[in-house]
C-alpha cells in the first residue's frame, strides 16, 4: 500500500523547502447542516510548482475540494490556505463569454484585476500564442472547436496570473485525440510557467499521464485514501509501467467503491 | 455526442457551398418578401369582397381609404399628426429606457430594492396604461406632460421586466466564472450580467416600444383638446366625431404601419445582429 493521507504532511522523501502552495488542515464540508459529510478531515499539502492529479469516482467530493481551494465555498470545519492571492480555476465547460472574442475573454481576466489596456492586449496575444491560438484572437467563441475553446479557457486562467491553477475535469468533454494534444500542451505550459497545478479527473489513465503525484479520493464521506508519486517521468512514459500503475489505482478505486456501496 | 458531430459537419459543408448558393439566397429572400405581403394582400381582397357584397354607408372600400389618405396628406393633417405622435413616441420611449434601465439593474442586483419594488413593477404590467389617463389629466391638465406620463407608466415596467428577467436567467456558470476571475458586485454587473442579459434586454426594449406606442395612442384618443397637439390618436377621435370612417381607417393603418416599420427597421436587425455575433444562428456558426 502507498502513503496514506495521514502521513502526507510529514513525508520524509520530500523535505519542505518553502511555504506550501495549498494547505488543507482537517477540512470538513457539509452543504446542509446535519447533512452528509461531503468531505471529512482532509489533510493535504501541495508544494509550489507541483502538478497533482486528484482522481476519484463521481460524487466523491473532488469538485468540492477544488471549490474550497478556489474560495467559492467555505469549509464547515478546518482551514484552507492558498499561497499568494488565491487560485485560478478552469471548469469542465470552457465557460467562455459568447459576447467576447477569444482575445476578449482572455483580456477580461486581466481587466478585472486592473491591468492596463495595452499590457492586456500584448499579454493576451502572448498567452494565445502559448496555447497555439496565435491567429485566432479575433474569432468569436462560436467559431472555435471544443478543444480550441478549452485552450482559450486555459489562456484565460493563466491570464489571472495566480500561482495556483485548479482544473476541474477540463478535458473530460473532448475527444481522445484532442485530449492527448491538450495533455502535452498543459505539461508544456506547466513546465514553462512554474505554476502549481491541481488537476481533478475521474479518468485514472489521465491522472497517471499528467500527475507527478496522484491522489485517490473516495466518497461518503469524501477523503483522500491513497497517494502515488511519479518522480521519474521517463519511467512513467514507458507504456507498461504506466499501464501497471493505472491498473493498480483503478483496483483501489474499485475497492473503495465497493466499500462505499 | 462528438462522434455524431464529426460525421455531420463535413456532410453539411459538402452540401452547402454549392455554386447555386447566391441565386438560391436571392430566391429565398424574394419568396420571403412575397410571404410577408401575402397577409396584407389577402386582407385587402377580403375587404374589397365585403364592400362588393354590402354596399352600405358604414362600409368604405380600400380605394376610399386611399383617397382619404391622399387628401389628408395634401391638407397637411396627416404629416403633422404623424410627426406629433412619432416625436412623442420616440421621446417617451427614450425616457422610458433612461428610467427603466437603471431601475432594472437596481431591482435585479440590490436585494431590498427587489423586495420593495419587484412585485409592484410586475403588477404595473397588468394595469392598462390608459387607466392612468383620467388621473393624469387631473394632475397635469391637457398638456404633453399627461401624454408622457401615460407613456412612461405603460413602457417603463415592460423595459424593467425584460431586463430583470434577462439578468435573472444568466447561467450560474457565468457568475461562477466571474467570481473566479475576481469580479466584485459592480464588475460582475458590468462585465458579466449585463452583457449576458443583452438579448433579453433588446426583447424588453421591443416590448417597451410597443407599449409606449400603444399607451400614446390610448392617451391621445382619450385626452384631446387643450394644449395637446393633434396626433394620430386625436385624428382617430376626430374621424369618429365627424362620422368619417375613411379617416378613421387611415389613422389606424398609419398607427399599424409605424409599429411594423419600427419592428422591421430597428428591432429585428438589432436582434439578428446580436444573435449572429453570439453564434446563435445557423449561418453564423460552423
Amino acid at each position: 500500500m502507498t502513503t496514506t493521507a495521514a502521513t502526507l504532511t510529514d513525508d520524509p522523501a520530500r523535505p519542505r523547502t518553502s511555504t506550501p502552495a495549498v494547505q488543507l488542515r482537517q477540512v470538513g464540508k457539509r452543504y446542509t447542516t446535519g447533512g452528509p459529510d461531503v468531505l471529512q478531515q482532509v489533510d493535504l499539502t501541495i508544494e509550489p510548482g507541483e502538478l497533482v492529479c486528484v482522481v476519484g469516482a463521481s460524487g466523491c467530493g473532488k469538485s468540492t475540494l477544488l471549490s474550497l481551494v478556489a474560495g467559492l465555498e467555505e469549509p464547515t470545519s478546518g482551514t484552507v490556505e492558498v499561497a499568494g492571492d488565491g487560485a485560478a480555476l478552469m471548469f469542465q465547460e470552457p465557460a467562455l463569454f459568447p459576447w467576447l472574442s477569444a482575445r476578449g475573454n482572455v483580456e477580461l481576466a486581466m481587466r478585472l484585476s486592473g491591468v492596463g489596456r495595452r499590457e492586456r492586449r500584448d499579454r493576451a496575444e502572448e498567452l494565445l500564442r502559448l496555447v497555439h491560438l496565435g491567429g485566432s484572437g479575433d474569432s468569436g467563441v462560436h467559431e472555435l472547436s471544443g478543444g480550441m475553446r478549452q485552450r482559450v479557457a486555459l489562456a484565460r486562467a493563466l491570464a489571472q496570473d495566480r500561482p495556483v491553477l485548479l482544473m476541474d475535469e477540463p478535458f473530460a468533454a473532448l475527444d481522445a485525440a484532442t485530449r492527448d494534444l491538450l495533455h502535452d500542451e498543459l505539461e508544456r505550459v506547466w513546465l514553462s510557467s512554474g505554476r502549481t497545478v491541481v488537476f481533478v479527473t475521474h479518468d485514472v489513465g489521465e491522472a497517471v499521464r499528467l500527475g507527478r503525484r496522484v491522489l485517490l479520493m473516495a466518497g461518503r464521506p469524501g477523503r483522500v485514501v491513497g497517494e502515488w508519486r511519479i518522480e521519474d517521468r521517463r519511467s512513467a512514459a514507458s507504456a507498461t509501467w504506466g499501464r501497471r500503475l493505472t491498473a493498480e489505482i483503478t483496483d483501489r478505486l474499485r475497492e473503495e467503491r465497493h466499500r462505499a456501496a | 455526442m462528438p462522434r455524431d458531430t464529426t460525421v455531420l459537419v463535413p456532410d453539411r459543408a459538402s452540401v452547402a457551398p454549392s455554386p447555386g448558393r447566391p441565386a438560391g439566397r436571392d430566391t429565398r429572400s424574394a419568396r420571403r418578401v412575397g410571404a410577408v405581403l401575402l397577409g396584407p394582400v389577402a386582407l385587402l381582397a377580403v375587404w374589397q369582397l365585403v364592400v362588393g357584397f354590402a354596399p352600405d354607408a358604414s362600409v368604405v372600400s380600400p380605394s376610399d381609404v386611399v383617397r382619404a389618405a391622399v387628401a389628408a396628406w395634401a391638407r397637411g393633417d396627416l404629416p403633422s399628426a404623424l410627426t406629433t405622435s412619432l416625436g412623442r413616441g420616440v421621446v417617451g420611449f427614450v425616457l422610458a429606457v433612461a428610467i427603466g434601465t437603471p431601475l432594472a439593474i437596481a431591482v435585479a442586483r440590490v436585494h431590498w430594492v427587489r423586495i420593495a419594488f419587484g412585485p409592484l413593477l410586475k403588477g404595473l404590467l397588468v394595469l392598462p396604461s390608459v387607466a392612468w389617463v383620467p388621473a393624469a389629466v387631473l394632475w397635469f391638465g391637457l398638456t404633453d406632460a399627461t401624454v408622457y406620463f401615460v407613456v412612461l407608466m405603460g413602457s417603463v415596467p415592460s423595459v424593467v421586466n425584460g431586463l430583470v428577467a434577462g439578468m435573472e436567467q444568466v447561467p450560474p456558470l457565468y457568475r461562477r466564472v466571474g467570481t473566479v476571475l475576481g469580479a466584485g458586485p459592480l464588475a460582475m454587473t458590468r462585465h458579466v450580467i449585463l452583457p449576458a442579459a443583452l438579448p433579453a434586454y433588446v426583447a424588453g426594449l421591443r416590448q417597451g416600444w410597443a407599449f409606449s406606442w400603444r399607451s400614446l395612442m390610448g392617451a391621445e384618443l382619450i385626452a384631446g383638446g387643450g394644449r395637446l397637439g393633434v396626433g394620430l390618436g386625436a385624428l382617430l377621435q376626430e374621424g369618429r366625431a365627424l362620422g368619417d370612417l375613411a379617416t378613421v381607417l387611415v389613422a389606424m393603418l398609419l398607427i399599424l404601419t409605424v409599429g411594423v416599420l419600427a419592428e422591421l427597421l430597428a428591432f429585428a436587425p438589432l436582434e439578428s445582429r446580436l444573435a449572429r455575433r453570439r453564434g446563435l444562428t445557423s449561418q453564423g456558426s460552423r
